[in-house]
């Protein structure tokens, strides 16, 4: 209780001063007139290691207003360490703010490596942590280089590497971080998220904030906008399936839905256990379940 | 016939350069190091023209600016000075006044480029057929199966067996990793191919079989041709029409067989004589 004092006596509202949220603020909207590209700004040091979700922070904290409702997830959960963590330091910076897990309440969502699974609304706005925000790094070491090839959209090299890919396993293996072309013009790495989740990008009705704190690098994915994940014209980009190997559709383990993105753990006796990914989905559906 | 590159003047000075940086370098002063600012003249007031279909042999000694020439046409450098005008089909290009998206096109969609070391030509961490996919999807072929068709057929053509084209480059000889360089280039039937010493370094064998595929190349697809040698025996074989220069300059150009039968500068003369 006294570090919560102390912080509050010491530090402005949403951590940062107000010089450091009005260049976030204006990296925002620079982001948000060229749709993914990646703006640099000068990412403040905050007291956690970059590395853990500090890009997704600074953006919520310069964006965070006292009435907002705020959910912050981690993997589709509300409970894990990081959005435990992330959560507590808002509320305890940001006065008068509320904080949600439903997805529904929520103004403002910060997550890592999921999109909810209920679609968002226009008034919602959701804010994804990036640890890795160049699509191009895999084919391409100097950033130097990697802004030239942005600029002249000149992604065949990302092209070849899915070429490669068909060739030795007859199809696209990228899971998570799946190359996104934005607009048409900048391809984006539209932070971990799984594959599941890159349609969702698509003619979002949401705004879409990406932030990279170690990076140092804003973009968005404005609402209604193009999100095309990167393929073949015969080999076109699929989501994950979860087929058995019966070919039936596996179901959550918890909420029976057979729609949901699903996780897959080892029960303590040893057998594989699938469940929703989205701990406020899975909970909707047991609640409707029971209505 | 019709021309299909037009070089004017193009002049290219490695250093700052002076005034008196071209009166003070040149074949008759035997150097191309100015003397007053130390820059280099690689090139000085090239000019000469290409016509479809055809090749033309740039031969000098290592340093005399001929490998310069090709860099700066293929956009691998900035010239100084000069121009040179690309013709394509009703449209024409001004090289060297194009912005950096136009010149990829152009590299991309319209000319191919062979050079001496493969490891300048190829990725070497891609398989082979990754490498001729690279060229295909930069001029916009998106269907997998077609890509990898038409790399099937390219390998095919220049006798790289087709069951290793998912292998590295590394894992092949340097004789075939020059025939992957050549599909590569070719992949997109550029109207203008530049090669860049390409048999230097290979054994007589290999070295007249990849001339034969040049020459075949040529005979099918019409392709025009610059070659960059200093093998007489390659202009010999490949060029209809030949520049020789020294020190930056262009000393003698003409026919190749006049300027092999009858070479009228000294150092030409001496070039002849001295083939084994």
């Amino acid at each position: 209780m006294t570090a919560m004092r102390q912080a509050k006596a010491v530090y402005p509202f949403g951590f940062l001063d107000e010089y450091a949220k009005k260049e976030v603020r204006r990296t925002v909207l620079k982001a948000i007139a060229i749709p993914g590209y990646q703006v640099p700004y000068s990412s403040r040091e905050m007291p956690m290691g970059r590395g853990f979700g500090t890009g997704g922070l600074q953006l919520t904290l310069s964006l965070i207003g006292s009435n907002d409702t705020l959910k912050v997830i981690d993997q589709g959960s509300d409970d894990s360490v990081n959005a435990v963590n992330l959560r507590s330091f808002i509320e305890m910076t940001c006065e008068g703010i509320n904080t949600t897990d439903v997805t529904d309440e929520a103004d403002l969502i910060q997550s890592r490596h999921r999109i909810p699974e209920k679609p968002l609304r226009e008034d919602q706005l959701i804010i994804l942590q990036v640890p890795y925000p160049d699509p191009l790094v895999v084919v391409e070491p100097s950033e130097d280089k990697r802004k030239v090839m942005h600029g002249e959209a000149d992604y065949s090299r990302l092209l070849v590497k899915l070429y490669e890919d068909i060739v030795q396993f007859d199809e696209i293996t990228i899971s998570h971080r799946y190359p996104t072309r934005i607009n048409h013009h900048y391809i984006i790495d539209p932070s971990p998220i799984p594959r599941w989740d890159v349609p969702k990008l698509h003619q979002s009705k949401a705004l879409i904030l990406l932030g990279a704190g170690r990076e140092k690098k804003i973009y968005a994915v404005p609402p209604y906008t193009d999100a095309e994940p990167l393929a073949f014209d015969d080999v076109p980009f699929r989501v994950e399936n979860f087929i058995d190997q019966h070919g039936k559709r596996r179901a959550c383990d918890r909420c029976g839905d057979t729609t949901s993105f699903l996780d897959e753990f080892t029960s303590s006796d040893g057998n594989k256990v699938y469940q929703c990914s989205d701990s406020d989905w899975c909970r909707e559906q047991l609640q409707k379940k029971g209505a | 016939m019709e021309k299909i590159l037009e070089v004017n003047k193009l002049t290219k000075v490695f250093g700052k350069g002076c005034p008196n940086c071209f009166d003070k370098t040149g074949p008759e002063l035997d150097t191309n190091v100015c003397p007053d600012c130390g820059s280099v003249v690689a090139a000085h007031e090239l000019s000469f023209d290409l016509y479809k279909g055809e090749i033309l042999g740039i031969m000098g000694e290592s340093g005399s600016g001929k490998s310069t020439v090709v860099k700066n046409l293929f956009f691998d450098q900035e010239p100084t000075s000069g121009h040179a005008i690309f013709y394509d089909d009703d449209k024409q290009y001004d090289l060297f006044s194009l912005n950096a998206a136009q010149k990829r096109h152009l590299r991309n969609h319209r000319f191919g480029m062979v050079y001496q070391n493969p490891h300048l030509g190829l990725n070497f961490g891609i398989s082979s057929g990754g490498n001729i996919a690279e060229r295909l999807l930069m001029n916009d072929l998106r269907h997998y199966k077609e890509i990898r068709e038409r790399a099937r057929e390219l390998l095919e053509r220049t006798e790289v067996l087709t069951n290793r084209m998912d292998e590295l480059p590394g894992n092949f000889s340097g004789g075939m990793q020059q025939r992957v360089q050549i599909a590569k280039a070719l992949a997109i039937n550029p109207p203008l191919l530049f090669l860049d010493e390409v048999t230097t370094g290979l054994d007589l064998s290999v070295q007249a079989k990849i001339l034969d595929l040049i020459l075949e190349i040529q005979q099918e697809m019409n392709t025009a041709m610059i070659v960059v040698t200093h093998d007489l025996g390659v202009v010999r074989l490949l060029a209809g029409r030949t520049i020789v220069m020294k020190y930056g300059r262009i000393i003698e150009s003409g026919l190749t067989d006049q300027i092999l039968e009858d070479p009228q500068h000294a150092y030409t003369q001496r070039l002849v004589a001295s083939a084994l």
